[in-house]
């Protein structure tokens, strides 16, 4: 049963990639991340979707993942230190794997 | 206004500030009239709103200071911390809401630090309100890329072999960082190791005072 509070990481991590659309309203998944390719870090939630919460509809109860990306990945050449890392949260819909 | 000095300076020497005397924007007026109908028609009472603005008010950064103390005096309390931080400040007796907290915890090897790029998400059920930097522009917007420049101007300098993990706070969870104990500590209780906990050691940008 998925806890609010999330898993232990799994032993291979799975790497997924944030989808690159566009969609107009309350998002919650940062402009910079999209198309990147990270992995998953631990499962969290069930969470109501905000992009629906944010208008008074009921929110789709969907999974939060934290997702964990290499700054190389994010930043290209351009990274301070390739080998850093950011985490992020990301909702399922956003998500594809890889 | 006396008339023997500048009328841009006050006899201290300071200029003077413009009274606020603008209109009430589209949000403050927004706001009271949300808060007068709620008195208004029952649903809440201005002393139960003013009780809740206290009790926000009350919250502060030694509250945090108290969890990472505990911390580091407390082996099975760390894990239940990292495991789920808002069930092990609510052990501690904080009054945290529907705060859903991650710990994550500075090492030898990993230094962490937390920013909300797309608002000012904060862990405020447990430190209070956040710093005014922490919300502005630079702050998001800087150290999801050089998040060591960004450290480096708060006086945290990072040698390479320290991992840097960024921790954007972009959606339901709030996440406070459990500073490294300093070294020359041994044997301090939690109530003397709490004072060397700094807000900004528990948000990344600053490391625990040294005795």
């Amino acid at each position: 049963m998925a806890t609010p509070m999330g898993k232990p990481p799994v032993a291979k991590p799975q790497r997924v990639r944030v989808k690159t659309m566009m969609p107009p309203g309350h998002i919650r998944t940062p402009a910079y991340l999209r198309g990147k390719t990270g992995w998953i870090e631990r499962q969290l939630g069930p969470f109501g979707n905000p992009e629906q919460l944010a208008y008074g509809l009921p929110g789709e109860e969907l999974t939060l993942y934290r997702v964990r990306f290499s700054m190389a990945e994010i930043w290209g050449d351009q990274a301070e230190r390739p080998e850093d890392t950011l985490d992020a949260e990301i909702y399922e819909h956003w998500l594809e794997p890889v | 206004m006396p008339h023997d000095h500048s009328d841009h300076l006050s006899p201290s020497g300071h200029p003077y500030r413009a009274d606020n005397d603008e209109p009430l924007s589209y949000w403050q007026t927004m706001e009271i009239a949300v808060r007068e109908l709620l008195i208004e028609k029952g649903v809440s009472t201005a002393a139960e709103i003013n009780a809740q603005i206290d009790a926000m008010d009350a919250r502060s950064p030694a509250d945090g200071a108290q969890v990472v103390a505990r911390a580091w005096t407390d082996p099975a309390f760390r894990e239940r911390l990292l495991a789920n931080g808002s069930d092990a400040c609510r052990e501690m007796d904080f009054d945290i809401g529907a705060l859903q907290l991650i710990a994550v915890e500075n090492t030898r090897d990993t230094h962490n630090v937390i920013v909300c790029t797309l608002c000012s998400c904060y862990p405020r059920n447990l430190l209070g309100l956040a710093p005014d930097w922490y919300k502005s522009r630079e702050y998001r917007s800087r150290t999801v890329k050089e998040p060591r420049k960004v450290l480096s101007e708060f006086g945290v300098t990072l040698p390479d072999t320290v991992q840097i993990r960024v921790h954007d706070s972009t959606a339901d969870m709030r996440y406070v960082v459990i500073p490294a104990r300093p070294d020359g500590t041994d044997g301090w209780s939690a109530e003397a190791l709490a004072k060397l906990v700094t807000r900004d050691s528990m948000i990344g940008t600053g490391l625990a005072k040294t005795p």
